[in-house]
């Protein structure tokens, strides 16, 4: 391996340890609250309401919405850890180390984003365990499954970086998720199967994103989905690559960081 | 060979806050260099372009052999930075800032461990080497981002106001220090000051920046045998008939409050001040010495700019 390789490999090690290192010391703030978000879930939809439900699409109602809930917190917390680690960063102003180290954009963006990953997994295992209390897991396709969280994992991650470049205050790193994210992530067929929609309501839900990233899930771990995971992929793939092209067009453009 | 080329290096802020209008520098391999001016005369902005912090607007940067604009991180992994202002996180350890570092610099966990125990020892932050920066003393903060800075061994050490706001005893072993890893390990160091005497007691060579562009430079000694002119203040009793700005040696400002202000050179005296404005028919009711002379020769210099 060549001297400048070695040490790009080197400096991702180091951010990628800085980043799980934050989440773990603040664990109270990034881990606790959705694993008590995904039970009381699991307690109301599934374990109250869903005895009255009791199946959708033929799959017990309980069993049906544990994949969902738990890519729902893959996906908020993934999206949270880049977008408030890089904006706090920047306001501390700490990002400098970086800029002024030999560091590469591409680096810096995967050192971001593989920390996103190590939080987004973290959460969703967490959530996982918990929903052995109310139901099994076992996965038909295991390897779909891990293949879908951690994809969609790094999508959302690189979401929350561009989220983090553009932020200047607080808020910024809010707004998004609160009106854009958690809209796609509730309305993305968590709760329910599309199919059961009126006509409209499916043609408008096919194009959320979110609504094939929980359906790969849930295909992995169940069998069932409301597309081919062949569309599942698709669709995931399509959005690592914008999101990833505009990430480091951001950064190698200076935009948020450099005047 | 230079440690560092500046060639009419320009940056425009908002499309009209014209912060460098044009500067050229050249610091050589080894010196030890003040980059002096006052508040806003654009000293924090060169350095963040050296340091990539800033995008240029226009003009050209080279770090030993690297130009900035096309071997970018082979320059930066050369350059060592202490800013004005703290920004490590507040959160992590002592040991952890200046690790990172070490490893975005590509250093391994074990060289940058014992590398990190070697400066820490020498900037006396050894025992607090797991308290969270936030925790730290404000010296202790300024000696972090001095041990952060040298954790890769740079060739070029740029410190912004190192010394701004810290007391006096601090700042002597600063200048301690720096002066050692100049001498000890042929480390270039940069500094950017507003305090003259910082750069009398470390600098061999000096710029006089103000208002974007590079008033002045040279030795710092030359400079300093020029601030041997001192500067009075006469009150007057009655004017000259007409008012010339030079006497014989002197040069003479008249100021707005009647007053006159007086240079008298290296090898002449007052005395022969007061013969020659008797003589012009200048009769002096009172005087006094300007205060801090090095001040005074900063002030001229930036006023002849301006003016
Ligand atoms: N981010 C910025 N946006 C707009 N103007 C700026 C910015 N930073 C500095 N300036 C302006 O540029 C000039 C030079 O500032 P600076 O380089 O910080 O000076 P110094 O470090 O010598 O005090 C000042 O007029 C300052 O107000
Ligand atoms: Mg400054």
């Amino acid at each position: 391996m060549s001297h400048h390789l070695l040490n790009e490999r080197v400096a991702f090690q180091t951010l990628v340890r800085k980043e799980v290192r934050r989440f773990m010391r603040i664990w109270i703030q990034t881990l606790v609250p959705p694993v008590i978000n995904a039970l009381l879930y699991l307690l109301i939809f599934g374990g109250l309401i869903g005895t009255r439900i009791r199946e959708m699409d033929g799959i017990p109602y309980m069993d049906f919405i544990v994949p969902g809930i738990i890519m729902m917190g893959v996906i908020t917390n993934s999206y949270g850890n880049v977008s408030s680690s890089f904006f706090g960063a920047k306001m501390q102003k700490y990002i400098e180390e970086l800029l002024v180290s030999p560091v590469s954009n591409i680096t810096i963006v995967a050192g971001f984003i593989i920390g996103g990953v190590a939080r987004g997994l973290a959460v969703g295992l967490l959530v996982a365990l918990v929903s052995l209390l109310f139901t099994q897991i076992n996965p038909v396709h295991p390897i779909i499954t891990v293949l879908v969280m951690v994809l969609t994992s790094i999508t959302f991650s690189l979401a929350g970086l561009i989220n983090g470049i553009f932020a200047e205050k607080f808020d910024d790193i809010s707004i998004v998720p609160n009106f854009i994210l958690a809209p796609l992530t509730y309305l993305g067929g968590i709760f329910y199967s599309v199919s059961l929609l009126p006509p409209v309501w499916e043609v408008i839900s096919r194009l959320n994103p979110v609504l094939y990233m929980i359906n790969g899930f849930r295909y992995g771990i169940l069998g069932a989905s409301d597309m081919p995971i062949w569309q599942s992929f698709s669709v995931i793939a399509f959005f690592i690559c914008l999101l990833g092209f505009i990430a480091m067009r951001l950064l190698n453009r200076g935009i948020g960081v450099k005047q | 060979m230079n440690a560092l080329s500046i060639r009419q290096l320009t940056k425009t802020y908002d499309h009209s806050v014209h912060a460098l209008r044009g500067i050229d520098l050249d610091v050589a391999s080894g010196d030890f260099f003040a980059l002096l001016g006052p508040n806003g005369a654009g000293k924090s902005t060169a350095i963040g372009i050296i340091c990539s912090l800033l995008n240029p607007t226009s003009g050209e940067v080279q770090v030993f052999d690297h130009n900035l604009a096309t071997e970018r991180e082979a320059a930066k992994s050369l350059i060592g930075l202490v800013p004005q202002e703290f920004n490590f996180n507040a959160f992590e350890t002592v040991l952890n800032v200046v690790t990172n570092v070490a490893g975005y610099n590509g250093m391994g966990w074990k060289d940058a461990n014992k590398r990190a125990e070697y400066i820490l020892k020498r900037l006396d932050l050894w025992e607090k080497k797991d308290t969270p920066g936030r925790q730290l003393s404000g010296g202790m903060k300024r000696r972090l981002m001095i041990a952060r800075a040298l954790i890769h061994q740079p060739k070029l050490l740029i410190l912004d106001e190192p010394t701004a706001g810290v007391d006096i005893e601090i700042r002597r072993s600063m200048w301690e220090y720096l002066t050692q890893i100049n001498e000890q390990e042929d480390t270039t160091i940069i500094l950017t000051t507003h305090y003259l005497e910082e750069a009398e007691a470390l600098c061999r060579n000096v710029a006089i920046i103000d208002g974007g562009e590079i008033v002045e430079r040279g030795k710092v000694a030359e400079l300093l045998s020029r601030a041997t002119m001192e500067t009075y203040v006469l009150d007057l009793i009655e004017g000259p008939a007409s008012r010339s700005s030079q006497l014989g040696p002197f040069a003479l400002r008249y100021r707005d409050d009647g007053s006159l202000e007086v240079d008298i050179p290296q090898g002449h005296t007052l005395n022969e001040l007061l013969k020659a404005l008797t003589e012009a028919g200048v009769q002096v009711s009172s005087m006094r010495n300007k205060s801090n002379r090095l001040e005074q020769l900063f002030l001229q210099l930036v006023d002849r700019d301006a003016s």
